[in-house]
């Protein structure tokens, strides 16, 4: 049966470019995206810089212009979401008892072209100008007449780009918890954290093609002079607000689901209960994901859609809160009468449910269409979505972050430094972001690159500027800690934590490539923690032991994300005028733009032509690979 | 994972070749989701067309510009591929992989029929009517949506016309079988698409 089909293994750098081992992207994803955190937080902190005094002339207002863009949009889907994927990525095929993700090819394919749309954004800032127009976008703010510089062009391209990798992404985990689960884990038996991450896939999927088409248009409208939101052309400019919308609510149910998830797996861990309420917080997620679809005109309530949409839109919104509110009130009974332990992953899942249930209040306040005509564009929008996002999604993060780091790096995190991280995190981020509601009320505009003095704006910008500080030294001790713990060797326990309930804590930390040497029966919710209960050190084997089929390494998803990459810059510049005849040229006639889709169709091509037919991992192997028995 | 490759073990291809490994009948699930996902990508299309189809900007309007005759030979053309795709599925079942070959290139051949008269269609708007993609809301919608689904397409015509070399070179194996099917689902979704534009593009553009 085993048929030993000779594959090249890489080492290096080479092995990190050819990975399609789940934990390896995982890894790829988290470094990514904090370094994209780290970039967008400091823009974060350029911009609460600028605002810290009123009347303050560090930055120019195109620069403020630019700052507030990139901090939105490198956040949003560079930032966090990569680190989502991180993280689904590292534990879903652990939690579902698989080997691999359905197509380990296209997770490749997936975080790279993220990566290289990411930079192809992230280039805006050396080449002639960042995004200028808000993280929305909007037309005619973002055509050709009012933002002539190629910023908005590296936002549309770098987004499509990236939003295609988030696309393959979600479709991938999909398919992968469709049919990859071990035998006996039922839907019903799924972790928390695997269900919000598939109903989250099955919004990526349902959401992301409309802002790929949004994309198009505003290409379309800025490079090749169509009419789609031109007035002038006979175009709608409420035409993009509908689009971008239409994708960017589903969008913040996309970062929130699996923060949700990953408390509901962090609160009954530490609490050494099960989860209270599994079923009415697996209808919960799903209903939200569902009304977050008939949603998005909450965001336009000021464009003049009229009382009706407005009514409609503001009772749907509205309806959102029943949801939510019941998954707050399961994570309370949850701890209730539960041995609650307060280590640095459960204060960020503890932290996280006040903090998110004020971002969540607000969000209702917002809902309702008359009092969103005096917050509409004033910090307190700014205030509700940084508490939804930061105090929700963030912590979310850092609570999972902390919570598998031992799994994902065999490793665990200091909890002195954690907690240094959560207090310094959790402080700076209410002085920052709390007074900012006061602010909106009182009329201080979002996006204003300044303010004048003695409107009462002054004082509560300086805290909230010395909050973004502290909030930022919040991550530095997040990184001392992440570089403290790779100075220990490797080789934690399989549950460090001794209380861990589902599959990835049966398995080595970090697992060996293969995850599983013999995949796991499933006998109940919390599979493991069923088994514990009835005296059982490890799960029943599903399967005898043999040799483990393994996909290839390939440079192909590499190489096609170059293409991409190339052929972008190609289309942006496709009408721009060189110095050198050359260079105009190339681009002008369209040949970088073809040669990059060249590279990308040849290489989809050799994929389709050569049949990968993966190798094996022989039993006399498992040893060798480091699994621990017992 | 270890009924992998099946096709080693006794020579025989399963009834169903497209579904007999793991690997196929994940591609087919992914690929149902894949085409949910191009539904929303269509239908934000169809919207942002049924937005602006009245834009002219004193530009030549949908009346003025479609002929019936040629878009309705347009769509018997791809019906008639989706009906050969079809029978080349069939023949896939059945294990008979001359005549699926056949179908294949009926189905391609017919797709190219379809964008030849297309190609010609947006030619005659853009040489003859004055009609090219920045003359007016309804223009850049018309040649955004219709050139979408053409892409889709020539796509599939490049894709098939791989597939055909594939089968020619490594046979019906459970490895090419998927490959097969998903195609044909391809097929026959844009050839859906292609339905509701003629219903919602030229018949809706005929009758104001």
């Amino acid at each position: 049966m085993a048929h030993a089909h000779s594959v090249k293994r890489y080492k290096g750098l080479m092995d990190w470019l050819t990975t399609v081992d789940h934990k390896k992207i995982a890894i790829l994803y988290l470094l990514s995206g904090g370094l994209f955190f780290a970039i967008g937080g400091f823009e974060a902190i350029l911009i609460r810089l600028q605002l810290i005094k009123p009347m303050n002339d560090m930055l120019e207002a195109q620069t403020f212009n630019e700052l507030i863009t990139m901090h939105g949009t490198t956040m949003i889907f560079l930032g966090v979401m990569p680190i989502v994927f991180a993280l689904m990525n590292a534990i879903i095929p652990l939690q579902i008892g698989a080997r691999d993700v359905a197509f380990p090819f296209l997770n490749s394919l997936g975080f790279w072209t993220f990566l290289f749309g990411g930079i192809l954004l992230n280039l805006s800032w050396v080449m002639g100008g960042a995004p200028d127009a808000g993280w929305t976008s909007y037309t005619p703010l973002s055509s050709t007449m009012y933002s002539p510089s190629h910023g908005v062009d590296f936002y549309t391209v770098g987004l499509q780009i990236a939003g295609l990798g988030t696309l393959i992404g979600g479709l991938n985990f999909l398919a992968t918890i469709i049919t990859m689960r071990a035998p006996g884990m039922s839907y019903m038996r799924m972790p928390m954290f695997t269900w919000a991450s598939f109903v989250t896939s099955a919004m990526i999927l349902f959401a992301f093609p409309a802002i790929t088409v949004g994309l198009v248009l505003l290409t379309f409208d800025r490079v090749l002079g169509a009419n789609f939101f031109n007035v002038d052309g006979g175009g709608n400019p409420v035409l993009w607000q509908h689009i971008f919308w239409i994708f960017g609510h589903p969008e913040v149910y996309i970062l929130i689901l699996p923060a949700f998830g990953i408390i509901s797996e962090v609160i009954p861990t530490f609490a050494r209960k099960r989860l209270f309420g599994y079923s009415s917080m697996v209808f919960a997620t799903i209903l939200i994901a569902f009304l977050g679809f008939m949603v998005w005109a909450h965001h336009m309530f000021t464009t003049g859609l009229g009382p009706v949409a407005n009514a409609l839109f503001s009772i749907s919104t509205m309806l959102i809160a029943v949801p939510t509110g019941i998954k707050i009130f399961n994570w309370l009974f949850t701890m209730w009468g539960g041995q609650v332990k307060f280590n640095t992953a459960n204060l960020f899942a503890v932290g996280f449910i006040p903090t998110f249930t004020m971002g969540g209040v607000t969000g209702v306040m917002l809902a309702s269409a008359p009092a969103d005509f005096q917050f509409h564009d004033t910090y307190f929008v700014v205030a509700h979505f940084h508490y939804v996002i930061v105090g929700g999604m963030v912590f979310g993060l850092l609570s999972g972050l902390h919570y598998w780091w031992p799994k994902m790096f065999g490793r665990v995190l200091n909890e002195t430094l954690g907690k240094w991280t959560f207090w310094t995190f959790a402080i700076g981020f209410h002085m920052t972001f709390f007074v900012q509601h006061f602010l909106g009320l009182m009329g201080m505009q979002r996006r204003v690159f300044t303010y004048l003095p003695n409107q009462g704006f002054d004082t509560m910008n300086l805290v909230s500027t010395v909050g973004a500080f502290l909030m930022g030294v919040g991550i530095i001790f997040f990184t001392i800690n992440i570089i403290k713990s790779f100075m220990q060797p490797k080789g934690c326990a399989n549950d460090p934590w001794e209380d861990g309930r589902t599959l990835e804590w049966t398995i080595p930390s970090p697992p060996p490539e293969y995850n599983f040497k013999q995949i796991p029966l499933v006998r109940g919710l919390d599979a493991y923690w069923k088994e514990k209960a009835a005296g059982n050190t490890e799960m029943t084997p599903a399967e005898p032991i043999g040799p483990i089929h393994m996909p290839s390494p390939t440079i192909i998803p590499f190489v096609m994300s170059v293409g991409i990459f190339i052929a972008g810059l190609g289309l942006m510049f496709s009408g721009e005028e060189f110095s050198s005849s050359f260079m105009s040229f190339i681009f002008n006639n369209w040949i970088v733009c073809g040669l990059g889709l060249l590279i990308t169709f040849g290489s989809m091509l050799m994929r389709s032509l050569f049949d990968d037919h993966g190798w094996h991992i022989e039993p006399e192997e498992f040893e060798e690979e480091g699994y621990k028995h017992g | 994972m270890a009924n992998v490759h099946t096709e080693h073990g006794n020579g025989q291809l399963p009834q169903y070749p497209e579904k007999a490994t793991l690997e196929g009948r994940n591609k087919i699930l992914a690929f149902w989701l894949f085409l949910g996902g191009e539904a929303v990508l269509f239908g934000t299309l169809f919207a942002t067309f049924l937005t602006l189809r009245n834009q002219t900007n004193e530009g030549p309007t949908a009346a003025e510009l479609f002929s019936l005759p040629l878009t309705a030979a347009a769509t018997f053309i791809l019906l008639v591929s989706s009906l050969t795709s079809v029978f080349a599925i069939q023949a896939l079942h059945r294990h008979k992989v001359k005549e699926l070959i056949t179908w294949l290139i009926v189905t391609v051949l017919l797709g190219i029929g379809f964008l030849a008269l297309e190609i010609y269609e947006f030619y005659e708007y853009m040489h003859l009517e004055n009609f090219g993609m920045t003359t007016s809301a309804f223009s850049s919608a018309f040649y955004t949506l219709v050139g979408f689904h053409g892409a889709h397409v020539a796509f599939g015509v490049l894709w098939i016309g791989v597939l055909i070399g594939q089968l020619y070179k490594k046979g019906l194996t459970v490895v090419t079988a998927p490959k097969i099917y998903v195609s044909a689902m391809y097929w026959h979704f844009i050839d859906v698409v292609w339905v509701f534009i003629f219903t919602v593009v030229y018949l809706l553009g005929k009758v104001g």
